[in-house]
């Protein structure tokens, strides 16, 4: 078999997420260099806080200011940051409890190194420069010797509070299409449609996945499907998709290529989009520089008879 | 309406560290087609199919869609899904079969780690307000509760190592450097690519298509709290209430297969449970050995359920979790009938 094809994958979105009463205080908080918690039924206070207590599930609201210096309550030391990490240096990751906090707080504590860091020692948030109302406007914590910090409470009433986050995501993959698409992949360089069919209902599939969805049995054997077939339903598409260069209206179809019994789709062209009919007969159109048909224009043969590929529909 | 469920077979791919040369349905279709020959049955004659995988490996989303050429899912079949470990796929399952609805079901799960960074891709199920864009990594995240553990006086480094090298059967001097300290390489699970599958049956049923079933006696699952620092990290209340209702602390077992992808996670597993050295603690080797994510779980119901159709157990534990430090943990109890 051919080498297995691979190509970076790469997913990437912001996703834009809003904020309930109690997270948009605590982000602005930290946008103004204060860091609140919020105050549980049995006098808890959690920091970083949420809207439900997490263990009775109660609606929870009542807002308290807390220190921003703290004892580290378990860390672990990353001598090799990653994208996206706080620092990119290397930093301990801790759990951090801050003064008047009864929960502790996950973030990045920029130290010379693993010896200058323990369970108990104090330390205190550095800012971002820049904040904007996230997480990550405490750009770390630092080691700091100082007293506990004042603890008081806080109506967690702002100017201009954050109503939102964008929270820019990105992941990056090498795809791989396994071994029964990458013979069909392969094939198509060479001007080729392979199906393959499977060994116990005898269809032919295209393009191949290496299953047979009726049988559930793999299958392997190549077979050279097309260049013509049939088309066997259509649609007439009117909006012009970003970034793609054709005019519309034009006419997007599946097509039953002849040998096989599974219809794929593509685009028809050379023909009037109100003219192209179920039965109408293609064949596929490849241009230079491009390792899949173009399009499929019509053949000029008598149109297929419904009988033929109506168990392709 | 009580009626008895059991693991009537099992099997998974022989892991590997890659198998990008084939597509997800093409490394699922051989262990299918391995457990549906275990007990004759033929994938129409299935009643109800659950899977379990994370579009967040594939990168694509929907991805669960394109396995399901590998159970012959035309004409239409009774399926469903689940974005997790299967080992919630077979809990859905055996709901199903409780209900009456079905008497046979087919289980599945599959996980390609190595198409992307899982470490980083792991960080994507975490907290989105507070700690996803921190982007801090499984092994982080694992390594924070090893900490906590060792300043607990729970465990230390050589005590971990010693996990990690009876997992593997070999000895502690190949743990390695630190990923993230304290966690070294032989503390953290390789990552790699595999699937597995079990079939379930009830009552006579089972017997018909098993010499032994593995009868599941109990099962339940639990989840903590999100946010790690609301949590004690150095105990799993989810997985020790689970397995009170599964019925775990009834009776002894005599084997133990538990889910702890990093070895400091056994540590807190064996205080949960109660365990003690008379249970015999993953004869599979764990998933310090392999732990293709979202079939590990799954496989640990498995070789439970195969080391009881063997006649090697007569009452077994399963753990499977999910989540950062064992958020979600489910146990199920696992029996042989009387010899």
């Amino acid at each position: 078999m051919p080498e297995v094809l691979t190509a970076p994958l790469v997913v990437e979105f912001p996703f834009t997420r809003s904020l309930g009463p109690v997270q948009s205080a605590f982000l602005t908080g930290l946008r103004e260099r204060a860091v609140l918690g919020v105050r549980t039924a049995d006098g808890r206070t959690l920091v970083p806080p949420v809207e439900y207590d997490p263990v009775t599930a109660e609606e929870i609201r009542d807002l308290v200011h807390v220190g921003v210096t703290g004892t580290v309550t378990t860390w672990a030391w990353n001598h090799a940051p990653r994208r996206g990490q706080p620092l990119d240096t290397p930093f301990a990751w801790v759990l951090v409890r801050l003064d008047g906090a009864d929960t502790a707080l996950l973030h990045a504590l920029d130290a010379p190194g693993p010896e200058a860091v323990h369970t108990g020692m104090r330390v205190r948030v550095r800012w971002a420069e820049e904040r904007s109302g996230a997480i990550t406007d405490i750009a770390c914590f630092e080691p700091d010797d100082g007293d506990e910090s004042q603890v008081t409470v806080h109506a967690g009433e702002f100017e201009d509070p954050v109503a939102g986050i964008v929270a820019a995501a990105r992941l990056d993959y090498t795809y791989s299409p396994g071994r029964a698409q990458t013979a069909f992949i392969t094939a198509l360089a060479d001007r080729k449609l392979v199906g393959e069919r499977c060994p116990s209902c005898h269809k032919v599939y295209v393009p191949p996945r290496g299953a047979c969805p009726t049988c559930g049995l793999a299958t392997s054997e190549q077979v050279e499907v097309g260049p013509c077939g049939t088309v066997t339903t259509f649609c007439i598409v009117n909006i012009k998709a970003k970034n793609l260069d054709i005019e519309v209206p034009y006419v997007y179809a599946h097509i039953a290529l002849d040998g096989a019994d599974l219809a794929l789709h593509g685009r028809i062209g050379g023909i009037p989009y109100d003219q192209v009919r179920m039965g109408l007969r293609v064949e596929a159109v490849w241009t230079d520089g491009t390792r899949y048909p173009d399009h499929y224009r019509p053949t000029g043969e008598p149109d297929a008879d419904y009988d033929t590929y109506k168990e392709l529909l | 309406m009580t009626r008895e469920i059991a693991v009537v077979a099992f099997a998974q791919t022989d892991h590997r560290q890659s198998m990008a040369e084939l597509s997800e349905v093409e490394m699922l279709m051989p262990v299918l087609h391995e457990v549906l020959d275990r007990t004759g049955l033929k994938t129409a004659d299935i009643d109800f199919t659950c899977s379990g995988s994370s579009d967040y490996l594939a990168g694509r989303a929907f991805s669960f869609t394109l396995a399901l050429d590998g159970v012959g899912a035309w004409p239409p079949i009774s399926e469903s899904h689940v974005e997790m470990d299967g080992a919630w796929a077979l809990y859905e399952a055996w709901v199903k079969l409780r209900t009456g609805d079905a008497d046979t079901a087919l289980v599945y799960s599959y996980g390609k780690s190595t198409p992307g960074p899982l470490r980083d891709v792991l960080t994507r199920q975490l907290d989105p307000y507070y700690v996803a864009p921190l982007w801090p990594d499984s092994v982080a995240l694992a390594a924070l509760q090893a900490q906590a553990l060792i300043d607990a006086g729970d465990t230390d480094e050589p005590a971990l190592a010693a996990v990690g090298a009876r997992s593997r059967g070999a000895d502690s001097a190949g743990q390695g450097d630190y990923v993230v300290r304290p966690l070294r390489t032989g503390d953290c699970p390789p990552v790699g690519d595999g699937a597995a599958a079990v079939i379930l049956a009830a009552g006579e049923r089972a017997r018909e298509l098993c010499e032994r079933p593995a009868w599941i006696r109990g099962i339940d699952h639990r989840i903590e709290a999100h946010a790690l620092g609301v949590r004690d990290l150095t105990d799993s209340p989810s997985t020790r209430l689970a397995a009170e209702k599964a019925g775990l602390f009834q009776q002894p077992v005599d084997t133990a297969e538990l889910h702890a992808p990093f070895s400091s996670q056994e540590v807190v597993l064996r205080k949960a449970l109660g365990l003690d050295d008379s249970v015999r603690v993953n004869p599979s080797g764990g998933a310090l050995v392999a732990n293709p994510v979202m079939a590990a779980g799954l496989i640990r119901v498995g070789e439970a359920a195969a080391r009881i159709h063997r006649g090697e157990s007569d009452r077994a534990l399963a753990h499977a979790t999910s989540g950062p430090c064992l958020q979600q943990n489910l146990v199920a109890v696992l029996e042989g009938d009387a010899r």
